[in-house]
């Protein structure tokens, strides 16, 4: 294993995120590309797991064909890094299996073999989740993209875990239905990848979890036992519901290669509007008021504070304030979805004017058309991007921008913004503190901006923020999950019974622990 | 000074359109219509117009049928003092008759400017402004990609997009203006103007109370979508390609791979 110099080895071991660490090492020591993340979070390679071999390439050469088994390093290291660029693992094998049986057969033999695995889809998780830590083996799912069938009458559709979740969303439109969740990466990521993280989403207020819209799954298990639980019923009360054990798992616990998934109705009308409001109180009202007054046809309920729309507009390229002549402190975005627009729109419309007149908003524009809504919707989504831009140090937004440090947290809807002003006097001049987020589903996306990356300031925000959160019951992960992030930081938001007894499920579905190692749950349980 | 501005209901620009299996035309039906692109800059560049002091009223018109109302509406919320709704009932009107209506309009308001989109992007004719132009014996200035409104004088200066280049005109009003895509940025609808739009007028009238008889000597025979396009063929060698060129091909694109396997 890479041992660093001994006069950085003390800064590594006081660091408790393995962000910062990426990029100090970058900056000192460039060459030091390879294992990265490994040094940065003090876990060591376990010793329990064997190294690849030529015996285990000739096998999956033999198995898979010469064309599905990767070694060549620039596929290799596009694989290795994930879409943040934050964490970097030294993988020296990337497999591509065509069906569940080959990925039957590569678990069975790493298993055997005690070879540690990732299992891969789009690669856009942002905990660190997708990437190898060493040199586990990666098996991509990128190849089983095929949809298997769809029920047109329920709208129950079957498919590969391959399938990237914008494809899927082409095609329902065709057959007139559209895929519950909705993400901004969905050009790029795997609905397995999205059922192994329990994917939010932007209409999670309106489709719910997936927890409720996976109708079944077929899932390999370490051992490369096939676990066929592809239903297509709404109810089935039969036994107890496995396939949850596994949305949302972060593939800890297996493979997920078929998904069934239940796609609502492309329903047609979706108006769009764009809201300042004074105050964070404005933004709770009106959530409460448009719940009750618009019910049923809310589809979106998103909030950014001004800081946010400030470097949306400061950093991206043709962005329009709706609002010119003035700025506000807070600003909402609200879709409805609906079967008749003029209905619909009337109803928004006088929702909306109910509101101004309540003083609940202090301006707003309704989107007028396609064109329009899609910039509304772009200021959202590119908040995230933006920050994406910052950690890769590319444009020009990094020099002004500066280092992001990233949360994502679930709270009570009136506790929400406070974690923003209790943050913004700890660190004072030093940094920028935003907040946006799924303001329906309690979900707040704070981030920290800095100059750089500085243990000062990282010591400023943790453990507060989990322990700020954990005091309030809120969840320190509300959708990206834990990955290797937050590997170690289960116990801010689930009791010690509770990870005791993942730890032992996690030992029972994988006695070798060869699946996505060094994650989700904390090394000292699964000793 | 008022401003005519015309304004079309469409099907949403970001739409993808499909054609009707009977092959007569395009399917409308449960698909998201909006105002025609080109027609928001128009009447985006006189509500600027009349933001400067040069004009007084804004009044926007539509012809079709009950539906467009809605256009109307967003014309209104975005800042156009009233509206003139000119129902022809559910089948299409063609560039010639709506030019006549609008010269009827034009008697009746009398307007120093007459605003239009360049064309609309479900037919793409490009026609009415000039036509109404004709009828109406008005300088037209179409294209547009700057309007510079002398008030005093009466004369307007517009920059057109034309293929050469860039054209400069200087129009006597009273005159009629289609608009080019770089114009202007259309403005959102916001709130404080969707309520004051609720207490505007929307005029109706008829073709017939305009004295304009409705009648098409074209009809659309068949609509069908371009051919799919077709596959790249890859070639091995030159001399395949000169082949191919002398005794197959009738346009192509060559794209030229630099390793040769």
């Amino acid at each position: 294993m890479f041992k660093p110099p001994s006069k950085l080895y003390r800064k590594l071991n006081s660091q408790t995120s393995c962000d910062i660490m990426q990029v100090h090492y970058s900056r000192t020591y460039g060459i030091h590309q390879r294992s990265f993340t490994s040094a940065a979070i003090n876990i060591q390679r376990s010793p329990s797991f064997s190294k690849l071999n030529s015996d285990d390439i000739g096998y999956f050469k033999s198995m898979l064909g010469d064309k599905n088994v990767v070694q060549d390093e620039d596929r290799l290291s596009a694989a290795n890094v994930d879409w943040m660029r934050k964490y970097k693992g030294s993988s020296q094998l990337l497999l591509l299996p065509r069906n569940t049986e080959e990925v039957s057969k590569i678990l069975h033999h790493c298993n055997s073999r005690h070879l540690a695995i990732v299992p891969q889809g789009g690669n856009t998780g942002l905990v660190g989740g997708s990437v190898p830590v060493y040199d586990e083996v990666i098996i991509s799912l990128a190849s089983m993209d095929q949809i298997i069938s769809l029920d047109k009458v329920n709208g129950i559709l079957i498919c590969e875990a391959g399938c990237i979740l914008e494809n899927l969303n082409s095609f329902l439109a065709n057959e007139g239905f559209i895929m519950p969740l909705d993400l901004g990466a969905k050009g790029s990521c795997q609905i397995g990848g999205n059922v192994s993280t329990n994917a939010g989403g932007l209409h999670f207020i309106r489709y719910g979890s997936l927890h409720g819209n996976i109708l079944g799954l077929e899932v390999v298990l370490a051992d490369g036992t096939v676990l066929d639980m592809l239903g297509t019923l709404r109810k089935d009360n039969t036994g107890y519901d496995l396939k949850h054990l596994f949305i949302g798992s972060e593939g800890s616990l297996g493979i997920v290669t078929k998904v069934s998934i239940l796609t609502p109705p492309k329903l047609l009308s979706t108006n769009l509007a764009l809201l300042a409001c004074k105050d964070f109180l404005s933004c709770q009202k009106l959530l409460l008021e448009a719940k009750r007054e618009l019910g049923e046809a809310i589809s979106a309920f998103e909030f950014m504070d001004s800081d946010a729309m400030d470097m949306v507009l400061a950093h991206m390229d043709g962005a329009r304030n709706p609002f010119p002549s003035s700025s506000y402190n807070f600003y909402v975005l609200i879709e409805t979805t609906g079967s008749d627009e003029s209905y619909d729109k009337a109803k928004l419309e006088a929702f909306l004017l109910r509101s101004m007149e309540g003083g609940l908003i202090s301006d707003g524009a309704i989107a007028q058309d396609i064109n329009q809504a899609s910039s509304f919707w772009q200021i959202r989504e590119k908040l995230m991007f933006r920050k994406a831009m910052c950690w890769q140090g590319m444009s020009e937004a990094t020099v002004k921008a500066g280092a992001v440090y990233k949360y994502d947290l679930s709270l009570p809807v009136e506790k929400l913004y406070d974690i923003v002003e209790e943050m913004r006097p700890r660190l004072g001049e030093k940094a920028k503190v935003v907040g946006y987020g799924h303001l329906g589903d309690g979900n707040l996306h704070l981030n920290i901006i800095t100059k750089q990356y500085d243990n000062n300031i990282l010591a400023q925000i943790e453990p507060f923020v989990y322990e700020w959160t954990s005091t309030h019951r809120g969840s320190i992960s509300a959708e990206h999950g834990l990955g290797l992030m937050k590997a170690d930081k289960i116990h801010y938001s689930k009791s010690p019974e509770t990870v005791q007894l993942m730890a032992s499920i996690k030992k029972l579905l994988d006695p070798s622990g060869i699946l996505n190692p060094y994650k989700v749950l904390p090394q000292s349980m699964l000793q | 000074m008022k401003i005519l501005v015309a304004v079309k209901r469409v099907i949403d620009y970001a739409v993808k359109v499909r054609v009707k299996p009977n092959k007569s035309g395009v399917e409308t039906s449960n698909v998201k219509m909006s105002m025609n692109p080109f027609c928001e800059i128009a009447l985006e560049e006189a509500l600027r117009i009349r933001e400067s002091g040069a004009a007084k009223e804004v009044v926007a018109v539509t012809v079709g049928p009950a539906q467009c109302a809605d256009t109307l509406r967003t014309a209104l919320a975005m800042g156009a003092d009233r509206a003139v709704h000119v129902d022809a009932g559910a089948a299409p009107v063609l560039p010639l008759s709506v030019a006549k209506i609008l010269r009827a309009l034009v008697q009746v308001e009398q307007p120093g400017l007459l605003i239009l989109g360049k064309q609309a992007i479900d037919d793409d004719c490009n026609q009415t402004g000039q036509m109404v132009a004709g009828l109406l014996k008005w300088p037209q200035g179409t294209f547009a990609s700057k309007v510079v409104l002398d008030k005093e004088k009466q004369v307007a200066t517009v920059e057109r997009e034309v293929d050469g280049g860039l054209e400069t005109l200087c129009l006597d009003l009273p005159a009629v203006i289609t608009t080019d895509l770089r114009l202007n940025q259309p403005r959102y609808a916001t709130l404080p103007n969707i309520m004051k739009a609720k207490s505007k007028v929307i005029k109706k009238v008829t073709p017939e109370e305009l004295n304009v008889e409705i009648k098409s000597d074209l009809e659309v025979v068949q609509v069908t979508e371009p051919p799919k396009r077709k596959a790249g063929v890859i070639i091995s060698s030159v001399d395949e390609l000169i082949d191919k060129l002398k005794n197959e091909v009738v346009s192509c694109n060559i794209l030229v791979s630099e390793d040769h396997d």
